[in-house]
């Protein structure tokens, strides 16, 4: 065990684990990661391609190599960060990515071929033979790759979504972004504080400093105490602000605070007046050979587990410990661990002039030029000049310098800048209204991180208008860090620049000889910063390698920018929730429970489920209880909910003249009472949808639309009339939801209605086809009757509040017992109107013509309307297909929509086409399959005989073209 | 994205349904003798520039207005916004 | 040098000293008999063509940045020949031939992965509409089989069909479609085209035309003017900009299209997968990140950058139909600007400017085009006719009355 005294680890609360089967113990307060070296564990996973042995690096949300599984089962999570896991009872993990056993993966071999696998190797090779690559190489190249694996089977767990609108958000928790929340908070404003990390405090946790003389944990405790105390602040550990979209709206994502409790997770959509970046840096390694190893990390990171954690990376107590560094920082771990009692035995550091800070062995103008130990490190060589020595070592704290996190900042495509004297990309072109802070704007030292806190805070409240308090800043570590430009240590070995995609200096090497040196062709030849870390541990290394390569220098070389998520985001979070059957709203209509009641079987229709059929007692197949719906309809009476096609109030002293420049047909001249079949174009000249206008009084129209164009047509109607036509005296309401409209078809179906309506004469004289009158109906209740029919029988479509539809519905089918009135679904409805050649959207599909619908005639020439114009074109005009009607010359063969049209002896090729069966159903009433199409020439070819060709089934059938309308083609039913 | 509606104040852009260029408010002379080539051009050429536009945006789950927003393509910055119905009023003032 | 398998492995014993640049890096010639501008996808295989196919000599690609950085670079690698209208299917069907043999061709491999495609259809009336495109794709020998839900179920148990608002029917299936590395293949034709002679010109900024009388006679670039008897513009995303340059106003809006990958994960999803009651598209990378997308973003943009609100949508259809996909995460988003034109079609096409050609208005289909693409357009340019092909993609259909609406959406590009 390594474990240190002090931390900020709840020692009364032990907490069991398990990491690959085997059983641990850490203490609440514990990450995954520093329960495992508290364990001796150091080796955690396996490299992507060489399949290296592999330790966690870091402590924090970079982390590239200390990626595990969690859970088992459905809850199965790969490539979760070990150092990003607070240790729960009974957490499960296990390494990823290695066949057989972790100590000995099967696929480490690769490390032996490794000179195969340089940069690009796979561009240049298994290309022969052709067939090869879907059958042999490709398989193996996936089998290999990927890092953990889903479970395959649904994600059971739960998922939020929220949205805040604060006054100012405050993304990092650290002493910038602290102390800028402690302004915000006293001056009143709705603050929120997101900190990525379940313990807020950033480096102040790791840093085991004080602030006028208080710890810096204890500090931070304060700090924290009094925001909770303002109710203007709201404090969201565990939550990474993960996005910076436009005009202040951030994506942020808050981890469950308890795994088995609440929502896993939720997506915050956070609406920021101001907000400020305090985001803190990223430690960055330093290239050299075999300098992978497990027990090798990041100097700050051991930091961190020293001081907060009580955990050293050591895997036996007495492993001795080393620094390598090209900067101050890298001496402050060393002292810190020599004040925990560590055997750090030397610093490594590139700098001539170096000095020890502290009591330990500095080698001044030296690098670590080699390690040893394949599964945890054992030795370390440093090199002083020409002079080599190894040493015995068990960790190795490595620390080039600190890379600002200034992603966020660049989320707007805004460059970063290189800044010579820190070393550093900073944020020079942030998104408006973002302030940077703290160590993300370069600002590392605990008193300037404080100040330059205070100073975003004051900025933001300032651009808000609000009095800013006075504060004072508490007295804490000023010391300016020095840092030389040292980026890599070179070697014939292999240095890895980016860990988990295996790239290395040799990579980056074998890029610029193959020109492939610009950044961002360098990042996709070899994979750079194409790993989970997103080059955070890599990226800027690599830049400087390659100006070294190249004799430029690092900004000439290329910059690079950020793209969010900050941190990987899981797909369950970002789909919020609306899964399953919840992934859209469900409308229903008024008549729905009815139907249900009585065993419907529904269908989806866009947003709404509709009554498909109503199978009764005895049914077996759909076909049977359509058959016989649509044969009640035709010989009796039947009832339809048709409440889904949308309806829409026009009303005005213009209303008339609105309507016929929405429709392409005349309008206007529709009299009160009387109802119109319209077509509408869009202004292109195709059509797009029709249905039915009811003047139900002077100046008051009601439009109906198709199911699927309701919203449409209400939007481009509101277009007409407010950015056409405004001087229209007009108003538009959508009313579809208002009224239940039950169609009621059928020869005795003006018999069933007149048993309902109140005084009122249905007989064909006083209430003709094509008539509309408001009415009462049940002795008072308010109702609007259409005469119109999409079943070609006399019919008839009855409007009640919607409230009442259910009611009606239920009295309809009582009253009509003795008539065998018969409830009906969307299937007969569809073989009602292909029986009649009535068009829908699978003939109305936004590429067809009036005149193909053999209505171009009602493309009025007299007026202007929305479409009129376009409608003249050359092909448009030029257009000869038309809706016709098919029968099988043999009665028993099947028509099938989606068919191709082809003259009998005509080769089937697209040159030959001819056309498209458009719907298709059995006929109970022709006594065969018919259908309806689209063809060439269409309007004088009844009687020919073509081929519907369906290769993709196999199908070749003879088919009679007819009129499309089967049923009563006179029309004389429906005006009987 | 946000949508500062002059009624409603800013609104969240899902709230709103987008059209395009608001040249879309200047429909051509039906009875022009060249009407046909004026309708082609309204219907489907644009400027489409790279920086300020003036688009037509639909608030299509709010009070069903038409606004004319005047944004940046590149910054995605916005300028402002008025009603399309203004719009078309001050034009037939002019 | 050639690349091969035996290459690799002597290299690899002479520690790479043997490799030489996939390219030259030349500077502009005074002029050149083609010039190219866009050294993306389409603009590099047309450059090839022109030099492999036609034999043309003196060509030039000019790229305002660096080759392969438009949507050649940013995309969800998917190649089909799945359309259904007579203007596009030929076309595509060529692409596809073409991806069958590009390794070969290009002596690189872009890691073309017939994998197939799965559309998902929840209607009957999809269905209906899925059997006529699966016809048209027959009809041009693209193949393609409808699947039933329980055949759908054995061959992809993972989707949703339980518990779905919008439940899974069948699906239209292409054997042939896929994936391909999307830089893999800017390289290969790149390298291709650099060996034939072309020259590939880096960070040169078409900044205007030079046109005398009608006729173009050469570009000004941020490297100097450069002389061209033809000049042919591949520049999608930029395509109204460019071509405002030389005057001319197209039926083309710019969107913004999101795409995202998640982390690696072991192979999970075998082919591409896309939905039809939302808007949702995915394959899995060899890599083993989920490459998926959905719809634009729907407003005018240059920006190369989205919206929360459409990450959300697409990830909620992919919840929708797989919900196993909720334990992955998403490791990178991105922004490309698409050419949207007006009926969703593609423009390739002499303009009225003499000597000018121009190929644009790929929306976000570019991509699976890059072969034909870059053969139909060599072929204008070479012969001053329209490929048999591309017949179709006429400039002045639009006016005509001749659109090609696969979605039948008209005349509003974000809904294409």
């Amino acid at each position: 065990m390594t474990r240190l005294s002090g931390g900020l680890i709840d020692r009364s609360a032990p907490l069991n684990f398990t990491f690959n089967g085997k059983s641990y113990q850490g203490f609440a307060g514990d990450t995954l990661a520093s329960a495992l070296f508290a364990n001796g564990v150091r080796l955690v996973g396996r490299s992507f391609k060489y399949h290296r042995p592999r330790g966690i690096v870091s402590a924090g949300s970079e982390e590239p190599n200390g990626l595990v599984t969690l859970g088992h089962g459905a809850r199965q999570t790969p490539n979760t960060r070990a150092t990003m896991v607070p240790l729960f009872e009974g957490l499960e993990a296990r390494s990823q990515n290695h066949i057989g056993p972790l100590g000995f993966d099967m696929m480490a071999v690769n490390d032996l071929a490794a000179p195969l696998l340089s940069a690009g190797f796979y561009y240049k090779t298994f290309m022969w033979p052709k067939a090869f690559w879907e059958k042999l190489y490709e398989p193996a190249i996936r089998r290999a790759a990927g890092l953990g694996a889903l479970s395959g089977q649904p994600d059971p767990d739960e998922y939020d979504r929220g949205y805040l609108h604060p006054d100012v958000l405050i993304i990092g928790a650290g002493a910038a972004g602290l102390i800028a929340a402690l302004l915000a908070g006293r001056a009143g404003v709705d603050v929120v504080l997101a900190d990525e990390d379940a313990r807020m405090g950033g480096r102040l946790l790791a840093e085991g400093g004080v602030l006028n003389d208080t710890p810096a944990p204890d500090w931070v405790a304060g700090v924290l105490a009094e925001l909770a105390s303002l109710p203007n602040v709201r404090l969201m550990p565990r939550t990474t602000v993960f996005g910076v979209y436009d005009h202040g709206i951030f994506g942020a994502v808050e981890q469950g605070a308890d795994p088995l409790i609440g929502p896993r997770e939720t997506l915050w959509r956070i609406t920021a007046k101001q907000a400020i970046l305090a985001s803190g840096a990223t430690e960055r390694h330093i290239p050299f050979a075999n300098n992978d190893r497990p027990g090798i990390l990041l100097s700050g990171a051991m930091r961190a587990y020293a001081n907060r954690w009580a955990v050293t990376p050591q895997g036996a107590a007495t492993d001795r410990i080393a620094i390598f560094t090209n900067n101050d920082d890298g001496h402050r771990t060393a002292l810190a661990l020599r004040a925990l009692g560590q055997p750090v035995f030397a610093v490594i550091d590139t700098r001539n002039d170096a000095r020890s800070l502290g009591d330990y062995t500095t080698h001044e103008g030296a690098v670590v030029s080699d390690t040893m130990g394949r599964k945890g490190l054992r030795a370390i060589e440093v090199t002083q000049g020409d002079r080599s020595t190894w040493y015995e070592c068990g960790v190795l704290g490595v620390s080039g310098g600190w890379n600002p996190n200034v992603h966020l900042a660049s989320h707007h495509r805004g460059r970063p800048h290189w800044d010579e004297n820190r070393l550093c990309f900073l944020s020079e072109d942030a998104p408006q209204g973002l302030h940077i802070a703290g160590a993300a704007a370069g600002q590392g030292s605990t008193e300037a991180a404080l100040k330059s806190g205070l100073s975003a805070a004051r900025a933001a409240l300032k651009t808000l208008g609000v009095k800013v308090p006075r504060m004072t800043l508490p007295q804490a570590n000023s010391e300016p860090d020095q840092i030389s430009a040292f980026w890599h240590v070179p070697s014939r070995s292999r240095a890895w620049v980016d860990l988990q995609n295996d790239v290395t200096v040799k990579d980056l090497k074998l890029a610029h000889q193959e020109n492939m040196a610009p950044v961002e062709h360098l990042k996709r030849w070899t994979t750079l910063g194409m790993a989970t870390d997103q080059g955070k541990t890599a990226n800027v290394t690599a830049l400087a390698v390659m100006a070294e390569l190249t004799g430029k220098t690092i900004p000439e070389t290329g910059t690079t920018i950020f793209r969010p998520p900050y941190t990987p985001v899981s797909l369950g979070v970002l789909g919020g929730g609306d899964t399953g059957v919840h992934f859209r709203p469900r409308r229903l209509t008024p008549t729905h429970h009815w139907a249900d009641a009585r065993g419907a079987v529904f269908v989806e229709a866009g947003a709404w489920m509709r009554a498909q059929y109503y199978p009764t007692p005895g049914e077996t197949h759909w076909r049977e209880t359509v058959d016989r719906e649509a044969a009640a309809v035709r010989a009796g009476v039947g009832i339809c909910d048709v409440t889904t096609l949308g309806k829409i109030d026009v009303q005005g002293a213009d209303a008339g003249a609105f309507l016929d420049r929405i429709y392409a047909n005349m309008m206007g001249t529709l009299k009160p009472g009387k109802v119109r079949y319209g077509l509408m174009l869009r202004e292109d000249g195709q059509l797009y949808d029709d249905g039915t206008c009811a003047c139900l009084a002077e100046g008051h129209y009601v439009v109906t639309t198709t199911t699927a164009n309701a919203g449409l047509v209400l939007q481009r109607m509101e277009f007409a009339s407010q950015c056409l036509w405004p001087e229209l005296d007009v108003s538009l309401i959508s009313t579809t939801d208002a009224w239940a409209q039950i169609a009621i078809a059928g020869p005795k179906s003006r018999e069933l209605l007149a048993r309902f309506v109140d005084d009122f004469d249905l007989s064909n004289d006083a209430f003709p086809f094509m008539g509309c009158a408001a009415l009462t109906i049940c002795k008072g209740l308010r109702a609007r009757l259409f005469r119109i029919s999409f079943s070609g029988e006399l019919a008839y479509e009855l409007a009640v509040p919607a409230r009442y539809g259910h009611a009606v519905m239920a009295r309809l089918m009582e009253e009509g017992a003795d008539l065998g009135v018969t409830p009906y679904g969307t299937e007969a409805l569809g073989v009602l109107r292909i029986e009649k050649g009535h068009a829908t959207a699978n003939e109305i599909t936004g590429q067809t013509t009036a005149a193909m619908l053999g209505l171009g005639r009602m493309v009025s020439a007299k007026k202007d309307s929305i479409g009129a114009v376009m409608s003249r074109r050359e092909g448009l005009v030029d257009e000869t297909r038309r809706l016709v009607g098919f029968v099988p010359v043999d009665a028993d063969d099947p028509v099938v929509a989606g068919a191709h049209l082809f003259a009998p002896d005509a080769p089937q090729d697209l040159a030959h086409d001819q056309g498209w069966i458009t719907s298709a159903c059995y006929s109970p009433h022709v006594g065969s399959m018919i259908g309806l199409g689209y063809i060439e020439s269409g309007a004088d070819r009844t009687g020919e005989e073509v081929i519907a060709a369906n290769p993709l089934e196999g199908q070749h059938i003879r088919m009679k073209i007819t009129s499309a309308h089967f049923v009563d083609p006179e029309g004389e039913r429906l005006r009987d | 994205m946000l949508i500062p509606h002059p009624l409603l104040g800013p609104r969240d852009a899902q709230e709103f349904t987008y059209l395009g260029d608001a040249s879309l408010l200047s429909r051509p002379d039906p009875d022009a003798p060249d009407a046909v080539d004026a309708f082609c051009d309204y219907v489907f050429l644009r400027d489409n520039p790279a920086g300020v536009h003036k688009e037509l945006w639909y608030h299509e789950q709010g009070d069903r207005s038409w606004l004319v927003v005047i944004r940046n393509t590149v910054t995605h910055e916005v300028l402002g916004a008025e009603l399309a119905t203004d719009v078309m009023r001050a034009k037939g003032a002019t | 040098m050639t690349f091969s398998g035996f290459r690799v492995i002597k290299e690899a014993l002479t520690g790479h000293r043997g490799w030489g640049p996939l390219w030259r890096t030349p500077d502009p010639q005074p002029e050149y008999d083609i010039i190219i501008i866009g050294g993306g996808g389409h603009g590099l295989a047309t450059a090839y063509n022109l030099a492999r196919t036609y034999g043309k000599q003196r060509i030039a690609v000019l790229e305002k940045g660096w080759l392969g950085s438009g949507n050649i670079g940013r995309n969800t690698t998917i190649i089909r020949s799945n359309y259904l209208l007579p203007g596009n299917q030929p076309f595509y069907e060529l692409s596809m031939k073409l991806w069958e043999n590009q390794e070969q061709d290009l002596n690189f491999n872009s890691m073309v992965s017939q994998r197939t495609i799965l559309n998902l259809f929840h209607s009957d009336g999809q269905r209906d509409a899925y059997r006529r495109r699966g016809n048209t794709m027959h009809l041009t020998g693209a193949g393609g089989t409808l699947l039933g839900a329980d055949e759908l179920r054995q061959i992809a148990p993972y989707l949703n069909f339980d518990n779905a608002r919008f439940p899974i029917k069948g699906a239209l299936r292409q054997e042939r479609a896929g994936t391909a590395r999307h830089d893999g293949v800017a390289w290969g034709y790149a390298r291709a085209a650099d060996r034939l002679g072309v020259d590939i010109i880096q960070n040169c900024e078409v900044t205007g035309f030079e046109i005398e009388q009608g006729r173009v006679t050469g570009v000004e670039t941020s490297r100097g003017c450069i002389g061209a008897a033809k000049v042919g513009v591949a520049v999608a995303g930029s395509t109204s900009r460019v071509m405002q340059m030389a005057g001319l106003r197209l039926p083309i809006e710019s969107h913004v299209l999101q795409a995202f990958v998640s982390e690696g994960l072991k192979p999970t999803v075998p082919g591409v997968i896309t939905f039809g009651a939302g808007h949702f598209y995915v394959s899995q990378s060899d890599k083993g990140g989920l490459v998926f997308g959905g719809d634009i973003d729907g407003y005018n943009s240059y920006a190369q950058r989205g919206n929360l609100p459409v990450v959300e949508d697409v990830i909620e259809g992919g919840m929708a139909i797989m919900p196993m996909i909720g334990r992955a995460r998403l490791l990178r988003s991105w922004g490309g600007i698409m050419d949207m034109s007006m009926d969703g079609s593609p423009i390739i096409d002499r303009t009225p400017i003499e000597g000018l050609y121009l190929n644009a208005g790929w929306c976000y289909g570019g991509f699976k085009a890059t072969p034909a693409s870059g053969r139909v357009f060599a072929h204008l340019l070479a012969t001053d006719t329209p490929h048999e092909t591309a017949t179709a993609f006429r400039l002045d259909r639009f006016a005509r009355g001749y659109v090609i609406d696969e979605k039948g959406a008209g005349a509003q590009p974000n809904l294409h």
